[in-house]
């Protein structure tokens, strides 16, 4: 049977003023009728462009498929007239999108963006395609999909609004769906259920689904075959059970055992040093040469095919290819060892640091000419917590629940409505901001966002230096300079990227940066509100490190605020589970995790995708 | 005598801050890596050399004085009670060092390097009848963009029009930036009331129509004002000092209509700075507001200020084209390219046209505006660490 998708050596190049960007270099795979392939990989080896490849959406005129072949239902379609291809997208090719704020148009109502698509691909009158949609739309288990034609996408929450996503995609049953990033942008708890939507729907309508992600728990439970993807090329192939229970190649190992969990607690995360090679300038042999752990003489010179190892396992490296291994340039240059180093935190005393009673923040809102307090929204409302000394607590909820608010109204960022926060045994609400200083430095915030996190028009000792200036003005030049050395060597930077600015730093290094800024004025808590959330794995793991290590050596105290219980699992001592602004249930992770009492605690938990925490024994280097 | 007028001020102004960049930007810091990046740029820099061009002949018509009247005896004349008596003629430099191309009038129009007049004139033939022909210019081939109605030479009135022009962009500057900036990033910044009172003041401004009040206002302080020509001693309020310069109330009216765009923009761009993560961690270390608007708020609205004035810069001389039109701009006797192009209006539907006149005021503004325009966007892309050692 012909697949619905098949794709042959494509190759998709942009034209960049550094010379050609390989982005897409030499991909063939093939996806079933009904099946579904997932693509991961770290951000930067080409997963979304290989999809806009595949629906012919290559942003022109710089990007261009330089050849390749890509068979829909046998048929390819790269050398289409634009007018063919406008009749293949949406109709045989559908895609949605990782954002669902920004794909839907906000003038129009969802009935005409869903009925835009059925009139054009489908030929329907009006009358018609109005019915189609609202059955697409009850298909997509929206509630009462009538009246919900004539809405604006401004009504809908985002999860709602992925459905209608979904039904657009839908709507024209197409043989293809390529679903980028679905459920990145989403609460945790709605990301099950769309992914499980999108298989219910895909079984129904025999849909082939192409999913790109990062997060490899969504592949392990939602896709049947996987191909990891490396710097243009696909480093392994196979079907997803075979490939987490034995993965062959030495990156997808390392991207395996970068996933913070359970199993690894007390353990170093496996990281990958460096970073993806830019698509300009790829080594001429294996493409992960010099950051791979077990690089032999040969491997950057010679490339590896990919090949099938076992049945239906398809893997690009010299390691299982013992013509290689036989000749001399197999001597290798690197041999890391195979057990993740412990990195624990040693749990000795654990005295109160922070003890937060009866919190509440509420954010007036104001209405008419006078803009008279009409009544408050209640971001934070009534929450107990104590953080201890050298403990990690986690603070878990989804996004509006005022976690971020409850962790900036600790810091004393935002003055809380009422409430008591302990610190040291000193009240912090009462106090002034002239009181509050002698505070300041001993307790500091992290960000999620590395890019609007620092100042692009200050160097990085600028950035670091501020603080240490404001907290402690008697420090001489000299000795500010020691300490910012000192500060950025602690989290992984040389002393002379003191002198650049943050742009020159990839996404992981301004994170280091943001530490060293909080770090420098030597804090006793920390709170990291999202801090690894918008970084890729391997970095994640980096930082996630950075920031256990720090914990040990200082005996910090961490409120970790986060949405990723992946995380969780692995850093935190104690979890508090927040919703609606009050905390439903807190505890020790373990115990959390394990025995869940509070409702909505057990529906978040059982939302998350999870790899069996059995296999990480089977992730070995070859 | 000297006289120093309002605007001379703001050249001097210009200039000075022209000045201190030079010294400062050779100590190292932000500024010298700004003037690294702004040689490495070719373009910005061929932008310069015209901009200095512009920028010396504006302070060289700036500085002026008067002379002695010289009396018949060769002595300076010497009034009733012993002072001496000065012409109320305050002449610049530029005209002193032009006072060739100033003098040399002819009748009337005459085209580019024309050796004959451009209009048929009776005159007493060689036969002693009366014919009717092009006269011979007193000045052949003399004017090298030709003469006016007046017979004026159009590159000196041309070349006078330069520091109008360079007056009315850099003084409506300096008198938008700072209050675009402070009401823009004080109502963004702090919000509440303060935001509330400084939007009130720009939506009701805004919502004046903006000729009306320069209308007004010209009527009420620059009617009586300087415009060129003789300097009265009504005009001097203090020494050398004249205040009341007309020039000088068109910057600040045409600033104080004109501020309210900007400062919409920057109160817009502080709403989102404020909110930024390296604001907040700013906050997390106790710094004062203060600083924190001098150090990250203020830096990245640059970009903005940078481009509005760009944008604004050919508006303004415009503005003043069509003020002059309307009767209360700069007065006729003061060049300026707003009058060139009013004037220009008639020329160019008589018969044959006179286009020389709008011609050179076209390309004098032109050869301002667009090296104004590449140079703005150079010191912009200069000031942006992102696009440094590239």
């Amino acid at each position: 049977m012909t697949p619905v998708l098949e794709i042959k050596d494509l190759k998709t190049y942009f034209k960049t003023p550094r010379g050609v960007a390989k982005a897409v270099d030499g991909v063939s795979f093939a996806i079933p009728k009904g099946g579904t392939f997932a693509l991961v990989g770290e951000s930067g080896c080409g997963k979304s462009i290989t999809a806009l490849s595949v629906i012919q959406l290559v942003p022109e005129p710089a990007g261009y498929i330089a050849s390749g072949e890509i068979l829909l239902n046998g048929r390819d379609i790269v050398d289409l007239t634009e007018r063919e291809k406008r009749g293949i997208r949406g109709n045989n090719i559908s895609m949605i999108f990782q954002e669902p704020m920004t794909s839907l148009n906000p003038v129009l109502t969802i009935g005409e963006q869903i009925m835009e698509a059925i009139t054009l691909h489908q030929g329907k009158t009006r009358k018609d395609a109005r019915r189609a949609a609202i059955e697409m739309l009850g298909r997509v288990k929206l509630p009462d999909p009538a009246s919900l034609l004539s809405a604006y996408p401004h009504s809908l929450s985002g999860g709602m609004r992925q459905r209608v996503m979904i039904a657009i995609a839908l709507s024209c049953r197409p043989d293809l769906l390529i679903a980028d990033e679905p459920t990145t942008a989403l609460d945790v708890t709605i990301q099950a259920q769309i992914i499980d939507l999108i298989d219910e729907l895909k079984r129904e309508m025999s849909t082939a689904v192409l999913l790109i992600t990062h997060n490899m728990a969504l592949v392990y439970t939602h896709a049947e075959t996987v191909g990891v993807m490396y710097a243009g090329k696909i480093a392994e192939l196979s079907p997803t059970k075979t490939l987490f229970r034995n993965p062959m190649h030495p990156y997808t190992v390392k991207l395996l055992r970068s996933i913070p969990g359970q199993e690894k607690r007390g353990l170093k995360l496996d990281t990958i040093p460096g970073a993806v090679p830019p698509a300009t300038s790829y080594p001429v042999g294996c493409r992960f040469s010099g950051r791979c752990p077990r690089e032999m003489e040969g491997c950057a010179n010679i490339e590896p095919p990919l090949v099938e190892r076992a049945p239906g396992h398809f893997v690009a490296c010299h390691l299982h290819d013992p013509e290689f291994m036989s000749k001399p340039y197999s001597k290798p240059l690197r041999h890391e060892p195979d057990e993740l180093p412990s990195l624990a935190v040693p749990h000795e005393k654990r005295e109160t640091l922070l003890e937060v009673k009866g919190l509440k923040t509420y954010y007036p809102i104001r209405k008419g000419l006078l803009k008279r307090v009409k009544g408050h929204l209640k971001a934070v409302d009534g929450i107990d917590l104590t953080v201890r000394k050298g403990s990690t607590l986690a603070l878990v909820g989804e996004s509006g629940c005022g976690k971020t608010t409850a962790g900036k109204s600790i810091i004393q960022l935002i003055r809380p409505t009422e409430g008591k926060i302990i610190f040291n045994g000193r009240e912090l609400t009462t106090l002034s901001e002239k009181g509050l200083r002698p505070f300041k430095s001993r307790m500091q915030i992290i960000f999620q966002d590395p890019y609007s996190s620092l100042n692009p028009r200050l160097t990085v000792k600028e950035t670091i230096e501020e603080g240490i200036r404001a907290l402690n003005p008697g420090l001489a030049k000299k000795a500010r300079e020691e300490k910012i050395a000192e500060t950025l060597l602690r989290v992984g930077l040389s002393a002379e990227t003191m002198q650049r600015y943050p742009h020159e730093f990839s996404g992981g290094q301004r994170q280091r940066i943001g530490i060293a800024r909080a770090l420098a004025v030597d804090p006793e808590f920390i709170v990291c509100d999202e801090a690894v959330s918008a970084l890729d794995v391997s970095v994640q793991a980096q930082i996630l490190n950075l920031l256990k290590s720090i914990q040990r050596d200082f005996g910090l105290s961490f409120l970790f605020i986060t949405h990723d219980l992946g995380v969780v699992e692995y850093i935190a001592d104690e979890v508090a589970v927040m919703y609606g602004g009050r905390i439903v249930e807190k505890g020790p992770t373990e115990e959390i995790f394990s025995n869940p009492k509070d409702a909505y605690t057990k529906r978040l938990l059982d939302a998350v995708p999870k790899i069996d925490a059995s296999l990480l024994a089977s992730w070995k280097l070859p | 005598m000297p006289v120093i007028l309002a605007t001379d001020l703001i050249i001097f102004f210009l200039v000075g801050a022209i000045l201190y960049f030079v010294i400062a930007s050779r100590k190292e810091g932000t500024l010298k890596s700004v003037r690294r990046e702004l040689g490495k740029n070719r373009l910005a820099f061929a932008c310069m050399v015209f901009l200095a061009f512009y920028v010396s002949v504006a302070l060289l018509d700036s500085v002026r004085y008067r002379d002695a009247v010289i009396g018949d005896d060769g002595a300076s004349a010497i009034s009733e009670d012993g002072g001496v008596i000065y012409s109320p003629e305050a002449l610049s430099l530029l005209d002193r060092m032009l006072s060739g191309m100033r003098t040399r009038t002819e009748k009337t129009y005459s085209a580019p390097f024309a050796t004959h007049s451009y209009a048929k004139e009776s005159m007493e033939g060689p036969d002693g009848g009366i014919v009717r022909d092009y006269p011979p210019l007193k000045y052949p081939g003399k004017h090298w963009l030709g003469t006016d109605r007046v017979g004026n030479d159009v590159l000196f009135t041309a070349l006078k029009g330069i520091r109008t022009g360079v007056v009315i962009g850099a003084g409506t500057t300096i008198v938008i930036i700072p209050f675009a900036i402070f009401f823009g990033v004080v109502a963004g910044f702090y919000g509440g009331f303060i935001d509330d009172a400084v939007q009130y003041v720009y939506t009701t401004l805004s919502s004046i129509p903006g000729v009306l009040l320069i209308v007004a206002f010209m009527l009420l302080f620059g009617s009586s004002g300087y415009q060129g020509g003789l300097v009265s001693e009504g005009h001097i309020i203090w020494r050398a000092f004249v205040l009341n310069d007309r020039l000088f109330w068109l910057c600040v009216i045409l600033g104080i209509t004109s501020w309210t765009d900007l400062c919409r923009l920057i109160r817009g761009e502080t709403l989102k700075l404020r909110e930024l993560e390296y604001v907040q961690a700013s906050r997390a270390f106790g710094i004062g507001r203060l600083s924190i608007i001098y150090r990250h708020i203020v830096p990245n609205v640059m970009h903005l200020v940078l481009i509005t004035f760009v944008l604004q810069f050919s508006g303004l001389v415009l503005a003043e084209a069509i003020l002059s039109y309307i009767g209360i701009g700069v007065g006729p006797e003061m060049g300026s390219w707003g009058n060139m192009i009013n004037t220009a209006r008639l020329e160019l539907s008589r018969e044959p046209v006179v286009w020389w006149n709008l011609l050179a005021a076209f390309a004098a503004m032109f050869a301002l505006v667009l090296p104004a325009n590449i140079f703005g966007d150079a010191v912009r892309d200069a000031l942006d660490p992102r696009l440094r050692y590239r």
